[in-house]
């Protein structure tokens, strides 16, 4: 059991159906039209580590994340949870023991937390909810001592979530997904709202928590120095494929795919002060008619005819016929 | 360095509520040069947009310019009536904001908007503004310009309609351009594109421009000197690599080393400065950041701190005030446990 991953994503799909209403498709002659917003992605994550999804805005890391909760049913492949498949009707009771042990935490701390409620109340919810302790008294002491845990005080549970700061807010969203005892936290662009030295804030106490209490976490980001600072691995998203995975500090010392290559140049770094950069070409293609071949090819400086129709698996942590063939330098880390 | 393109002196913005009056911005003073960029950063609510809005006149009740002086090309700006102030901006300001569909009509053709803007400022017939709008097109960068002219904003992508919106603003050729926060909305990749673009036309035209965004990497890439703002004043400004890199405020410290980035190892823990930024409404006495202040002592909270040249910086905090003997005191008691977690 020791062996096999905590999380394990296989093959995950995710189709949208965007099309035009039945009565304009009728009208205007128009075909149906599917987004792929996650095209067959696998991933493990082991037990204590942190897993981050890198990509830009369409890339799909939200979609999976959703799917990884179980808040979006996939449209193919599946997603495994200490042992227990998240689709299959026949683990359904285990399934709902193995909820408690998994919360998610939102990119808004404004829209995740019910205005109406105190914050006791909304940090009590997930124990309620799953019948953890029993008493008044029980709940209010656990709710003070996971306040504390966050770095708030137990009588800021009287209080109402207008009355705290957005860091505040977000540090109510981390103790609520810590009430239930939760073991595999996903988090969505967890401090993406926060001002800079509020993130630091949080990212630092997200780093303690798990030093603590032997957290998982699937981190989102559109960040790269604070996925960077956060994760152990990495999987870089483009079109809704992970186009390469690789250990933090590999990806940053030595990226093997192209797109990995050119978001690196082009992220502004306060390290870099007066650096010379390179020009990035193109924007992310329309997802609802992505190319063929690998989804990177119009942008890329290496793409090839088998580029353009044979699309790369992913291989030695790279979905890149280029880096596969050798055709292109692979750095090696130092 | 002749003289500078706006300059900036003392200005102070307040809103009137019915709790008091909330001051904004409390005696901000800088100069922007001729094809120089000039950062502004902060967090929310350090005053960094309202500066902005200030400096071009678009402050609206209850909120008012309380005192100093905005001097753009050595005419002063900040009384002129709301019919001058009018021409000013967009003939010798231009400004960029951050999401560029809400700056963009969508009921028109992005050539229709260019040629009305163009037409304003200049005498050019309709074909001649035609032809001005797409050369200003391809300078930004618009593939096919003489095609895309005739597209609504809604058929361009987000980075595309930035570009459209900074051809907006070139049509003048205005002496500054304010861009608040022009790249906050956008992609990394696309951001990418959008600071090399700005950068270029900067140098190219002789135009100041004036950065403001909360997002160090960018300043840090395209800023020829910084200014960090803090509860409505300036903190500390001076050159940017000097700035990023050996920062002298405690703000502009924790705020650096707070900052995730791409060199530094991934094992040290972030700066963490404690608290956050006050309201304005409670905005302390003395140095606005004093509580938060691992330096600070009993004058911090008494006196306010004065910029203070130091070196190539000019820095708002008593530590660097040669006149004070126990100043020094101070630094040395406490710089260690900051120092160490400023990225080398």
């Amino acid at each position: 059991m020791s062996n096999a991953p905590f999380v394990e994503v296989k093959d995950l799909r995710r189709v949208f159906d965007v099309s035009k209403p039945w009565l304009n498709r009728v009208l205007e002659g128009g075909e149906k039209q599917y987004l792929k917003a996650v095209d067959g992605i696998s991933f493990d994550i082991a037990r204590g580590e942190t897993f981050a999804l890198v990509g830009e805005s369409g890339s799909g890391k939200s979609t999976v994340a959703r799917m990884v909760v179980g808040l979006l049913p996939p449209s193919g492949g599946g997603v495994t949870i200490d042992g227990v498949s998240m689709a299959d009707a026949a683990q359904a009771a285990a399934r709902q023991r193995l909820r408690r042990r998994i919360q998610m935490i939102f990119q808004d701390p404004y829209a995740s937390l019910n205005p109406r409620w105190r914050v006791d109340r909304i940090v009590a919810e997930p124990i309620r909810a799953f019948d953890l302790i029993k008493g008044e008294r029980e709940i209010a002491n656990r709710v003070g001592e996971l306040l504390s845990l966050v770095g708030l005080h137990p009588d800021d549970g009287k209080k109402f979530p207008h009355e705290f700061s957005g860091g505040q807010r977000q540090r109510i969203a981390i103790a609520r997904a810590l009430a239930s005892n939760a073991e595999f936290i996903v988090c969505d662009e967890p401090t993406s709202a926060l001002d800079v030295s509020v993130q630091a804030q949080i990212l630092n106490l997200m780093r303690d928590l798990q030093d603590r209490l032997g957290l998982t976490y699937l981190f989102i980001s559109h960040n790269l120095a604070v996925v960077r600072h956060m994760a152990s691995r990495i999987g870089v998203m483009y079109l809704g494929r992970i186009v390469e995975v690789s250990g933090g500090r590999e990806l940053f010392q030595a990226p093997k795919h192209p797109y990995t290559r050119m978001l690196l140049d082009a992220v502004p770094d306060i390290g870099m002060t007066g650096r010379q950069r390179v020009p990035v070409n193109g924007e992310i293609p329309n997802p609802i008619n992505p190319p063929s071949g690998c989804p990177f090819n119009p942008r890329c400086p290496f793409a090839n005819d088998r580029c353009r129709t044979e699309r790369p698996p992913l291989d030695e942590g790279v979905a890149c016929h280029a880096v596969h063939e050798r055709r292109i330098d692979v750095p090696v880390a130092a | 360095m002749s003289e500078p393109v706006l300059s900036v002196r003392d200005l102070r913005v307040e809103f009137v509520t019915r709790r008091g009056i909330l001051k904004a911005i409390d005696g901000v003073s800088f100069d922007i040069a001729k094809g120089e960029v000039l950062g502004v950063v902060g967090e929310s609510g350090a005053g960094k947009s309202v500066t902005g809005s200030a400096v071009i006149g678009l402050i609206d009740p209850p909120g008012r310019i309380a005192g100093g002086e905005v001097r753009l090309g050595g005419q002063r700006i900040d009384n002129l009536s709301p019919e001058a102030m009018r021409r000013v901006r967009g003939k010798r300001i231009g400004m960029i904001f951050q999401d560029p569909l809400t700056s963009l009509n969508p009921l028109y053709r992005v050539g229709e908007q260019l040629v009305e803007t163009i037409q304003t400022h200049t005498n050019l017939s309709n074909a001649g503004a035609r032809k001005r709008a797409i050369e200003l097109l391809a300078e930004v960068g618009i593939p096919a310009p003489e095609r895309r002219i005739d597209g609504y904003p809604h058929e361009f992508s987000g980075g595309m309609r930035q570009r459209v919106v900074i051809a907006l603003a070139l049509c003048a050729e205005p002496e500054l351009i304010i861009a608040d926060e022009p790249t906050t909305a956008l992609d990394v990749s696309v951001q990418a594109q959008i600071i090399s673009l700005l950068k270029r036309l900067g140098r190219e035209h002789g135009t100041a421009i004036m950065l403001v965004t909360h997002d160090m990497g960018v300043i840090a890439e395209t800023a020829d000197r910084v200014a960090v703002m803090y509860s409505g004043r300036i903190a500390e400004i001076g050159p940017v690599r000097q700035v990023v890199q050996t920062p002298l405020h405690p703000y502009a410290k924790g705020l650096m080393g707070a900052i995730p980035t791409l060199v530094q190892s991934s094992d040290d823990r972030l700066v963490q400065i404690p608290g956050s930024m006050p309201r304005l409404s409670a905005i302390p006495p003395g140095c606005p950041f004093h509580p938060r202040c691992p330096h600070a002592w009993d004058r911090c909270s008494r006196d306010r701190p004065d910029p203070i040249q130091h070196a190539e910086h000019r820095v708002a905090c008593h530590l660097y005030d040669a006149n004070d003997p126990t100043a020094k005191a101070h630094m040395i008691h406490t710089h260690a446990p900051l120092e160490e977690g400023v990225a080398s």
